[in-house]
């Protein structure tokens, strides 16, 4: 690192936090501006939380924090200190696939893949929440997350397959 | 994003403190508004001071049987909280009807307020915009202006409030509790936001020194008879391109109580006591509503792509009226 780059770091207002992801604790030192999504993908180095519009509109960056789904673009990493974090590098279990995972296999419910696992974080909140049943409630509460591809019949349907069994 | 510092608050009184002796400083919350705003360069804070741990998070009864909505209770936990549900279902319909799932478990009561307008020229630093920097002119007036105002307008800004939850809040006459340097102050949700004038870089009249600690409903539920109506051009997670708040009591037909309040329409929820007092004692009918619609419009003003919106306005009004007083 050259002097220059040095003296910068030591002028920024770095703070230490740990964050409980996938059942792991990190102790991370980050800047305040650093969002929780970039903690994630570049600090912890878990790549599956996805960048999309960066804006809170698109829902590819969908977390759970402490069992409620949020976009974590629209969050800073200081904010969060202490919080338990699932992304979906951590929904299944002992090799597993979450029932969801299945579900979107069974049903086809993607083509590119880009918007997967924040979908698939949004339905585990949204099964979570419990007020969805029908498909018509089910299309409102799905959405927070897009699809470019279009597969929304195959999400839909993807979730309806699993909601109310967990 | 510019670098900023940042620094959390353990109580009211703590952060009204810090807040006072920075200018340039801004309380956070959920952050759902502010960090884009941030990321779009259009706000730039030195400081932000985090709110999340101070304890203005539950939704109980004062003993005078009003509600009080805890400032940093998340939009989702209030409209599904079972008082709001069962005493206030307006105001749960039109939060839901607002953003998406994941916003609403990240964004408090106090950042609804607070939140700023989606004029798409306010966000975009490249263009002018008085809200953005005043006096540097405002480039929706002549520009694309769907989404932009037709009531209580000023050459200076047409840009609109994005809210729906405060549209409800101000059908229910609610009232915002503020502490500030100076001591706590209430006020009526009609005084909260500003109407541009000339000064439309002012959303609302909280002072710098000021955090808001909570939202108070009044003691009239209206479960009998409400509606929110939220017309948008898709048909979930999109701001309204007009929405309508109704409450009303009945007896046998006409109307003994209603209050109607709009958004998409102004720069702050609303509201025409006029249009209200002449439907009082009024049979419900779709003709009565009619006219309170025209009474409402009679002022509206238009800039071009939003010349529908008068038309589109006067339907909602009396659909929104219909179907909260049950007559289809």
């Amino acid at each position: 690192m050259d002097q220059v780059a040095a003296s910068v770091m030591v002028d920024q207002p770095t703070h230490t936090i740990t964050l409980t992801v996938n059942k792991i604790t990190y102790e991370l030192k980050v800047l305040p501006w650093v969002t929780l999504l970039d903690a994630i993908r570049e600090y912890i180095e878990l790549p599956g939380t996805k960048k999309g519009c960066d804006h809170g509109q698109c829902g590819a960056c969908t977390v759970l924090v402490n069992g409620k789904r949020i976009n974590s673009c629209l969050t800073l990493a200081v904010m969060k200190n202490g919080a338990d974090i699932t992304t979906i590098e951590g929904v299944a279990e002992d090799g597993v696939l979450h029932p969801l995972q299945q579900a979107f296999i069974d049903h086809d419910a993607f083509q590119c893949g880009y918007c997967t696992p924040g979908q698939i974080c949004s339905a585990i909140g949204l099964i979570n929440e419990g007020k969805a049943t029908t498909r018509e409630e089910i299309q409102e509460l799905m959405s927070g997350n897009l699809c470019r591809c279009g597969a929304y019949p195959n999400i839909v349907a993807a979730v309806q397959q699993v909601n109310g069994k967990l | 994003m510019n670098n900023f510092t940042y620094t959390q608050a353990d109580g009211v009184d703590n952060a009204v403190q810090e807040i006072a002796g920075h200018s340039e400083a801004r309380f956070i919350a959920g952050g759902t508004n502010l960090i884009d705003l941030m990321k779009e360069h259009v706000m730039q804070p030195e400081h932000l001071i985090d709110i999340n741990s101070i304890h203005l998070n539950s939704i109980e009864f004062l003993e005078d049987g009003r509600l009080h909505l805890g400032a940093l209770v998340t939009n989702a936990d209030t409209a599904w909280h079972p008082a709001v549900e069962k005493h206030y279902p307006l105001l749960s319909d039109a939060i839901l009807a607002g953003a998406s799932p994941q916003l609403r478990n990240m964004a408090t009561n106090g950042g609804n307020l607070m939140q700023r307008t989606r004029c798409y020229y306010f966000y975009d630093t490249t263009t002018p915009c008085n809200k953005r920097e005043p006096g540097a002119g405002c480039s929706a007036m002549n520009g694309y202006n769907r989404i932009h105002a037709i009531l209580g307008t000023s050459p200076h800004c047409i840009a609109v409030h994005p809210s729906d939850m405060c549209v409800a809040l101000r059908a229910l006459d609610a009232t915002i509790q503020v502490k500030g340097l100076h001591g706590e102050r209430l006020i009526p949700i009609a005084d909260f936001h500003r109407l541009p004038g000339d000064t439309p870089q002012l959303d609302n009249n909280l002072a710098h020194d000021e955090l808001i600690t909570g939202i108070i409903l009044p003691r009239e539920h209206f479960t009998q008879h409400y509606k929110y109506l939220k017309v948008r051009d898709r048909a979930s997670y999109a701001f309204a391109l007009v929405s309508v708040a109704v409450v009303a009591t009945m007896e046998e037909g006409i109307i003994t109580n209603i209050r109607m309040a709009m958004g998409g329409v102004a720069h702050k929820p609303w509201r025409d006591e006029n249009a209200e007092q002449w439907l009082k004692g009024k049979p419900a009918t779709q003709e009565n509503f009619a006219y309170a619609a025209d009474m409402i419009l009679q002022d509206a003003k238009t800039f071009g792509t939003n010349d529908f919106k008068p038309a589109l306005a006067k339907r909602a009004i009396v659909r929104a009226c219909r179907e909260a007083t049950n007559i289809g």
